[in-house]
């Protein structure tokens, strides 16, 4: 039984190659409720696209405060053959209680096809006071599939004790689990301010990055920073995990590993490849 | 008799990441290492014990081909590529006394390096034992293993270290149950509670050049 004022909303965004096979446009995009969505343009550095203009890119708006306690939002994206997704977001999103309390749930499943890139850089996720918040991930791609996400938890606003917040992202490839981890944190999440999990870190992040490239072998494990590693996992796919003091290092940790990981994945300013990318134009024009 | 540290399956050379964590300032008393005892529990040793009750179950079963799909189920788990080494070495030893000491045709199914769960869990199927049996064996592992440990990485009383492993009884036996209930869940609904310090802290640790413990 869902409190009184709790709200659902249920957003679909799907991308598709033009006639031409030269760009990336969008085949459905429908809004609901909290969750809007509107054709964007780079707004800041982005990994393996920067600079792009044949790329299709959306960013996802709250359209509500929240999502509040009882609220239910779901979004499916598709990413279709060989086109490519920039999916970013306005601002971070607090999960706060609602006046009735209860669970709030946010359900996201992506599927992308052969060929295609999903380049997804989301705001944090603070999990506020008080909140009982679900977010479920489920990532589905084909093995000619290219990705690169990122996903920032903050424990709380600052100096503030975090809610309850449960996280699951998965990502198969080809039908195979490729990343399956959970993340607990807050009053009900026993041991979870132990050492042997967050410890003091008020930030935890990661950055996950697949390749077909990498089907024979993934980059080799670095350890990059004190508080982050990078890690091959058991696909074409490497993780950069992160558990900080707070959210500005976490960005820069997160960074940096993107910067180990080295071209293309190394996040530039769109601006800056822009004028770079205009060059080449340029050049081979000439 | 499968969880006892001095089993033969090489598990006396891990702390189970409490090495680096010793190391990193982060456990420095009796009170932080129950602490860190119980988020090991909640998270790395409950998935352990979920996967080992499965392992348990389909064995029992004689359910060969969902065996390896459970064995993907859990790498993926594993996002630190050193801890998934690590469990397979684990997993690798045990096989390997278990061959001499119980041997059972249930274990010819596994490859050459298994995951120590998926062990554990044959193991207590070639014994005779429930899914829940399974699962306690590999949770009492996952904090006995580091309890022993502490004693020769900080300075701490060895009864207080055992007053905490006689405190995480009752949490054990609450986890294993769980942990026997969700085993029969789908595979890919598995629960797979993630502690980033550990996956971190593991990849540092095999690059210091003194260390005590392999993991």
């Amino acid at each position: 039984m869902r409190p009184a004022g709790a709200m659902t909303a249920r957003a679909v965004l799907a991308t598709e190659l033009t006639a031409d096979g030269r760009s990336s446009r969008l085949s459905v995009l429908r809004s609901q409720g909290f969750l809007v969505l509107r054709p964007a343009n780079a707004s800041g550095p982005e990994p393996l696209v920067s600079g792009r203009r044949d790329v299709a890119r959306v960013a996802l708006a709250a359209g509500t405060a929240g999502p509040l306690g009882g609220d239910d939002f779901a979004l499916d994206v598709h990413v279709g053959p060989a086109s490519t997704l920039v999916l970013s977001e306005i601002s971070a999103m607090l999960v706060l209680p609602g006046s009735r309390g209860g669970r709030s749930r946010l359900r996201i499943t992506v599927r992308v096809d052969e060929n295609a890139t999903f380049v997804w850089i989301p705001k944090p996720v603070i999990a506020a006071r008080g909140c009982d918040h679900e977010q479920d991930v489920q990532i589905s791609l084909h093995r000619n599939a290219r990705m690169v996400m990122r996903e920032e938890t903050l424990l709380g606003r600052h100096r503030e004790a975090p809610g309850n917040l449960r996280t699951t992202l998965r990502i198969s490839c080809e039908g195979r689990p490729l990343y399956h981890q959970q993340l607990r944190v807050g009053p009900d999440a026993e041991g979870s301010g132990s050492a042997a999990v967050l410890g003091e870190s008020r930030a935890v992040g990661s950055v996950i990055a697949v390749d077909p490239a990498w089907t024979a072998a993934a980059p080799a494990a670095a350890a990059f920073h004190p508080d982050a590693v990078l890690t091959p996992l058991p696909g074409p796919g490497v993780l950069i995990s992160a558990a900080t003091r707070d959210s500005l290092q976490l960005r820069q940790v997160l960074d940096l590993g993107l910067e180990t990981l080295g071209a293309p994945w190394r996040p530039l300013a769109a601006g800056l490849n822009r004028d770079s990318a205009a060059g080449a134009q340029f050049k081979t024009a000439g | 008799m499968l969880s006892d540290g001095r089993f033969p399956a090489g598990g006396y050379a891990h702390s189970g990441g409490l090495e680096p964590t010793v190391a990193a300032g982060r456990v420095s008393n009796a009170a932080e290492l129950e602490q860190f005892l119980v988020g090991r529990a909640e998270t790395a040793g409950f998935v352990a014990a979920v996967f080992a009750a499965a392992a348990c179950s389909m064995a029992s079963r004689g359910e060969t081909v969902a065996l390896a799909g459970l064995e993907a189920e859990l790498d993926a788990r594993f996002p630190s590529s050193e801890l998934r080494a690590v469990s397979r070495t684990l997993g690798r030893q045990l096989l390997r006394a278990m061959s001499t000491i119980h041997p059972h045709p249930y274990f010819s199914v596994l490859a050459a390096a298994p995951h120590q769960p998926m062990v554990m869990g044959i193991a207590a199927a070639a014994f005779g034992l429930d899914s829940r049996a399974a699962a306690l064996a590999i949770l009492h592992e996952s904090v006995a293993g580091p309890a022993a440990a502490a004693a020769k990485l900080m300075p701490v009383d060895p009864f207080e270290v055992h007053a905490a492993l006689a405190r995480a009884s009752a949490r054990l036996d609450r986890l294993s149950e769980a942990a026997a209930a969700q085993a029969e869940a789908p595979v890919c609904d598995f629960p797979s509670l993630g502690s980033p310090l550990m996956d971190i802290a593991a990849e540092h640790h095999k690059r210091r050049s003194t260390r005590l413990f392999a993991s």
